[in-house]
């Protein structure tokens, strides 16, 4: 018995190793390609001097609360109109990935690939597209000025004089629109797994159509919820295109701000520090969210 | 309002109800009455159109013609969530999000019953789910799974309890416990079970009634022995257990018996048993009604006992002996080179015949039976071995 049993036992140790070793590509990457920068991040932000004499590491923390406190506008508005977006797309997303996934039939491959259509295109040609949509000849403007939608949209602060571009609501709009098959396909997968028998047993139950999709339907797709929320939510916080094409300078979001002080203004610091600043932020609230939701009992 | 109080409620009934897929009919003109605290089986083959009648009750399908009265009220054109009927799901389409506790509590809540935890309570007693109030479906085994979906059912006290085959996906062991078991609780309830099953034996277990569907239509209805023993058509005769049918004709009809021509030799057929007006029959018996014996001189023995004995068939040889313990299984070839099948029970522990012995069969004329021979011999053999979807 146990010298049949060695060989095993020595083969079992001689493949201890392997779990670790599959691992090696993986970690090396998120090495290379994640600890790396942020650490290089991190102590950019803790760097003073200019780009011609050279930066020192001084741990400078003064950077932090004078970026934050020079930007918190922008820094707000950048997580308001994120919100808002992901409301939005979630508004719209849900229904459309319900009917995709529970009402399609036969032509749900059809539509999940018109969902996926935009991805063909750029994003910065998307958004370029919404600046013609948009734009104070076109038949949108037209609605919302014969509707008088334009005057309610101006009250609010949305829109400017009579116009609808340079504003936040197409900043928003803009958001919305390309952050929406991200919300649109995590929803669309869990759905399409919920089993419409479960369905009719609600309805055995005594459970109204209503009911049964408060009950049933939206508990079992929350996890989609949740994944869809923070894919659309994170990208969208940190997005600077949106905001440079459809808006205006009063509706500056962080990360044209970033974007400037690494770009124009060559001020690594303060971008190092608002990039840093934003992550944490967001990672907060990420983890908060998610705990909430309470999405680890969910199977 | 679904508020079908419990006990105010009455007999199922089914009028000429019918079901059109496209020009597929699953369902025809079915008529039906099931009583008030009745356990009621459905019994066929899948495709019968037994499910079809199940959905139509718990109104999941809409019936093509029809009307389906509860108790006199009809609910033909009632939505689900308005019908004093629940149904346990084959696949038990338990709600994975919620544990058990909530999802038998799931009917009480929703009709805003009063004391729900007390009714959960009793009706997690009854089948035995106590321990197990805070589990997610996903951590029960199949038969903790099948006891949530009765329980889930059966606590909101329906007119009527429908069952989809219920306990199809258990293990044959589990299967045989669970059927005790809802049987059990039937009796303890008192609720009208509507059972769908391709299950012969199942059905004949737990059933007060059974009606035999076949496409679309009901072939037979009664208690199971009556089925069993007195088979109306040979798809009954073959479905609920097993038949050997023998082509013959009537010779001879008396008040009391019918003497029937066999290929070789003639049997005695009860009058009660023969179909009127037609000659040409198929004489049945079952297989376990059959007594075998060593041939020895057969014709001189038959001559002997006359037209008063039981009926034989002399001259037969055994072709396949499968020794099963309580019984014995053969396999008979006729002198007109038909196979029958027997069963003989192993009571007194004597040798069994081997293949190759010449042997008598013998079977009392009380025990014979006779169909109508327009009709397939073959119907409903090996349909209830099929995959149920």
């Amino acid at each position: 018995m146990t010298s049949a049993a060695e060989p095993s036992g020595r083969t079992r140790r001689r493949f201890a190793g392997v779990p670790y070793f599959l691992l090696l590509p993986g970690m090396l990457w998120l090495a290379v390609f994640f600890v790396v920068p942020m650490v290089f991040l991190l102590s950019q932000s803790l760097q003073t001097g200019t780009l011609e004499t050279g930066y020192q590491l001084t741990f400078h923390f003064a950077t932090y609360t004078d970026a934050l406190s020079d930007f918190s506008h922008q820094f707000l508005r950048s997580f308001e109109y994120a919100f808002l977006a992901t409301v939005l797309a979630l508004l719209i997303g849900y229904p459309l990935a319900y009917a995709i996934a529970l009402k399609a039939g036969r032509w749900k491959p059809v539509l999940l690939v018109m969902v996926v259509a935009p991805f063909f295109t750029s994003f910065l040609l998307r958004t370029l597209a919404w600046q013609t949509i948009l734009n104070s000849d076109g038949l949108v403007v037209s609605f919302f000025r014969s509707t008088h939608l334009i005057s309610l949209t101006r009250a609010l602060g949305w829109t400017n004089g009579d116009q609808l571009l340079n504003s936040p609501l197409a900043v928003v709009t803009g958001l919305t629109y390309n952050f929406l098959p991200f919300m649109t396909l995590p929803l669309f997968a869990s759905l399409d797994r919920l089993d419409p028998r479960l369905l009719e047993a609600a309805g055995d139950l005594y459970a109204t159509p209503l009911t049964a999709f408060r009950r049933v339907t939206l508990p079992m797709s929350m996890p989609g919820v949740v994944a869809g929320t923070l894919l659309t939510f994170i990208p969208a916080a940190g997005d600077f295109i949106n905001s440079q094409l459809l808006g205006n300078p009063k509706t500056a979001m962080i990360g044209q701000v970033i974007q400037g002080y690494f770009l124009r203004i060559n001020d690594y610091p303060t971008a190092a520090a608002l990039s840093f600043a934003l992550m944490l932020t967001i990672l907060v609230l990420v983890s908060v969210y998610v705990r909430r939701s309470g999405t680890e009992e969910l199977v | 309002m679904p508020e079908s109080v419990p006990g105010s409620s009455g007999d199922l009934q089914l009028s000429s109800l019918t079901k059109r897929f496209g020009p597929f009919t699953a369902v025809d003109n079915l008529d039906l009455t099931i009583a008030q605290g009745s356990f009621f089986a459905l019994l066929g083959p899948s495709g019968c159109g037994k499910t079809t009648t199940l959905r139509m009750i718990a109104g999941l399908e809409q019936p093509t013609v029809g009307q389906i009265r509860i108790g006199g009220q009809d609910i033909t054109f009632d939505k689900p969530y308005r019908r004093p009927v629940n149904t346990v799901f084959q696949s038990y389409a338990l709600f994975p999000h919620l544990n058990v506790w909530e999802n038998v509590a799931f009917g009480l809540k929703r009709r805003r019953a009063e004391q729900v935890d007390k009714q959960v309570a009793e009706v997690l007693e009854l089948t035995e789910l106590e321990g197990l109030a805070r589990r997610k479906p996903g951590q029960l085994s199949g038969g903790q799974q099948q006891r949530v979906a009765l329980a889930r059912a059966i606590v909101n006290k329906p007119a009527v309890l429908l069952l989809d085959e219920p306990l199809g996906a258990l293990d044959l062991k589990l299967r045989r416990q669970m059927q005790v078991e809802l049987k059990r609780i039937q009796t303890e309830v008192g609720l009208t079970f509507v059972h769908v099953t391709h299950d012969q034996e199942e059905a004949m277990t737990m059933a007060d009634t059974i009606a035999v569907m076949n496409a679309g239509r009901i072939e037979q209805l009664g208690a199971p022995a009556e089925l069993y023993e007195n088979p109306a058509t040979t798809f009954a005769a073959n479905f609920l257990g097993q038949s050997n049918l023998i082509r013959a004709t009537v010779r001879q009809r008396q008040p009391d018996a019918a003497t029937v021509a066999l290929p070789t030799g003639t049997v005695r057929v009860p009058a009660g048993r023969l179909p009127a007006g037609v000659d040409e029959v198929w004489v049945g018996v079952r297989p376990e009604k059959i007594s075998v014996y060593a041939d020895t001189g057969a014709a001189a023995h038959g001559e002997a006992t006359g037209a008063a004995g039981p009926n034989r068939i002399d001259g037969a040889v055994v072709t396949d002996a499968s020794f099963m313990g309580v019984s014995t299984q053969y396999l008979v070839r006729t002198p007109w080179q038909q196979e029958l099948t027997v069963f003989e029970q192993n009571r007194d522990g004597s040798g069994i015949h081997r293949p190759g012995d010449r042997v008598s069969l013998t079977f009392a004329a009380e025990h014979t039976f006779a169909l109508d021979a327009g009709q397939d011999a073959e119907a409903g053999i090996e349909l209830d071995s099929e995959v149920v979807g």
